[in-house]
């Protein structure tokens, strides 16, 4: 076996096993919900399906895979059916530049942990890629043919737009402490410095939001708000197709959560890290871990906000706010030299 | 609550991380069963004095007294070879629709003879209709220990009353 073969080989693997992670993680993201939001609730939640319930997201896909998919007799089909592939993969597409690691012996070859740690548009390449997922949201309001659907596609489409902004505007603080755009960099940047949550806490929490209102998670998750919309943009989807979307939603925040903590809780780093490259993962999976949990805990607590205020908030509090936090951390980056 | 604020949204924060560490108040149903209050009124006992005897005496002031027309009562007539209740008559035939019921507990304050009483027991379900009717046999108290089951045969002349005296009879 030549080298090129080899490489081809490995990326195709770890492409393999980050989209496993991630399903399996949007799996057991649906079963971290339902279990940590019963304990907020004060209840037990979901424990029968096999030890402690952890089943329960098998018996939910096979209840999925077993229901009746309908398709509106109106509805125009290509797009119908395209739209919910169109949410889901770019989803799983931004892991692929999350580091997971540096590099690392397996089985006597050493590889890299992560598809392209090191791309070096990396930032540019989340931030594209997320915002195709618009497209299929909107795609899936307009093609089904129905009013809830259209007005929750509509909705979702500018609020994402509108987040999209302040998340993106976000994304430049990392960058400049760390002076690229590479993910592998600014998870060494915070190896040498520390975790760029203490120096950019205000970033972090205005990206947290938009984050938040980027994967329409309440409160912001207008395009589903279930008393005006009945369920927003999937409406008139069911079966597998409805799971996709329901995929979408939950593989985003996972990788989501991954990019925030490589941005700002240092990503795989950890104690012994180098050392032992495998722990970078382990670290990384438990800040995602983490974040989930947080997004879980918002979830939780804040009613939906109406939907003209939610505009408001993204355009007259986020985005300035944004751009003042750009220019103070330029003023303290140029004037203590960091 | 307003956006532009976020104290009020720090202070939820905090209430629902509180609420984490809390018990939890719902109960693992089939096994774990909540403790009812005494005076939960559940399905129907038909109770029996200590030596064994039927309390009811077939009166049917239940059956009249139930708003929901849930209960059927037939009597018919002591001996004393065959004695059922110390009274007059006993209850051959008793029957409760348990869906018809509505656990209101007015047969209850009705019996004259308190042998009707509503319990602790609230598991009745029922695949069919007909098993949702409970006759005699089901809402009787078994039979006390060392103590004989009714019909029983007593020495004439002990049960002369009609309505019997509401205590033990000896």
């Amino acid at each position: 076996m030549n080298e090129t073969t080899g490489m081809i080989l490995e990326w195709a693997l770890k492409s393999a096993v980050v989209t496993v992670i991630c399903l399996t993680g949007f799996a057991y993201t649906t079963y971290y919900e339902r279990r940590f939001l019963a304990r907020i609730q004060v209840r037990i939640g979901p424990n029968r399906a096999g030890p402690w319930g952890l089943l329960q997201p098998v018996a939910d896909g096979v209840k999925l895979i077993f229901k009746e998919e309908l398709v509106p007799q109106y509805a125009y089909k290509v797009a119908f059916m395209i739209a919910p592939i169109l949410t889901m993969a770019p989803a799983i597409i931004v892991m692929g530049v999350v580091p997971w690691g540096t590099e690392a012996n397996f089985f006597g070859r050493t590889i890299e942990l992560g598809i392209s740690n090191d791309l070096n548009v990396g930032i540019l390449y989340i931030l594209s890629v997320t915002s195709i997922a618009v497209y299929g949201i909107v795609l899936a309001g307009w093609s089904s043919n129905n009013k809830y659907a259209m007005l929750g596609g509509l909705r979702s489409t500018a609020q994402m737009i509108s987040y999209e902004l302040a998340l993106g505007l976000s994304f430049l603080p990392p960058i400049m402490l760390a002076e690229s755009m590479s993910l592998a960099d600014i998870v060494k940047g915070q190896q040498d410095f520390i975790w760029y949550v203490v120096p950019l806490l205000p970033t972090a929490i205005l990206f947290f939001i938009a984050v938040l209102a980027e994967v329409n998670r309440a409160p912001f998750d207008m395009p589903e708000a279930e008393q005006e919309l009945v369920a927003g943009y999937h409406t008139e989807y069911s079966g597998m197709k409805f799971a996709l979307f329901f995929m979408g939603e939950y593989v985003k925040m996972f990788s989501m959560s991954a990019v925030f903590s490589t941005l700002f809780l240092g990503g795989f780093s950890g104690p012994w890290v180098d050392q032992v490259p495998w722990l970078g993962p382990l670290y990384l999976l438990l800040k995602i871990i983490f974040c989930l949990g947080i997004m879980i805990w918002v979830r939780a607590t804040l009613p939906r906000f109406r939907y003209d205020r939610l505009m408001g908030f993204g355009w007259k509090i986020m985005l300035p706010f944004a751009l003042i936090n750009i220019l103070l951390t330029a003023l303290i980056i140029s004037i203590f030299g960091l | 609550m307003s956006i532009y604020n976020p104290l009020p949204i720090v202070k939820g924060l905090w209430t629902t991380l509180k609420s984490v560490f809390e018990k939890p108040v719902t109960l693992q149903y089939p096994e774990d069963k909540r403790v009812m209050v005494t005076r939960f009124k559940g399905r129907h006992h038909l109770r029996r004095y200590d030596n064994g005897l039927e309390k009811c005496i077939g009166c049917a002031l239940c059956a009249s007294a139930c708003p929901a027309d849930a209960i059927f009562v037939e009597a018919s007539e002591n001996t004393d070879e065959k004695r059922f209740s110390p009274g007059e008559r006993y209850a051959s035939t008793y029957e409760i629709n348990m869906m018809r019921c509505i656990y209101c507990g007015y047969c209850e304050d009705a019996c004259p003879t308190q042998a009707i009483e509503l319990g602790h027991d609230y598991e009745l379900s029922f695949t069919d209709k007909r098993t949702s009717i409970y006759d005699r046999e089901m809402l009787l108290d078994p039979v006390p220990d060392g103590k004989e089951p009714t019909p029983q045969a007593v020495e004439p002349g002990v049960f002369t009353r009609s309505i019997p005296d509401m205590k033990d009879p000896q």
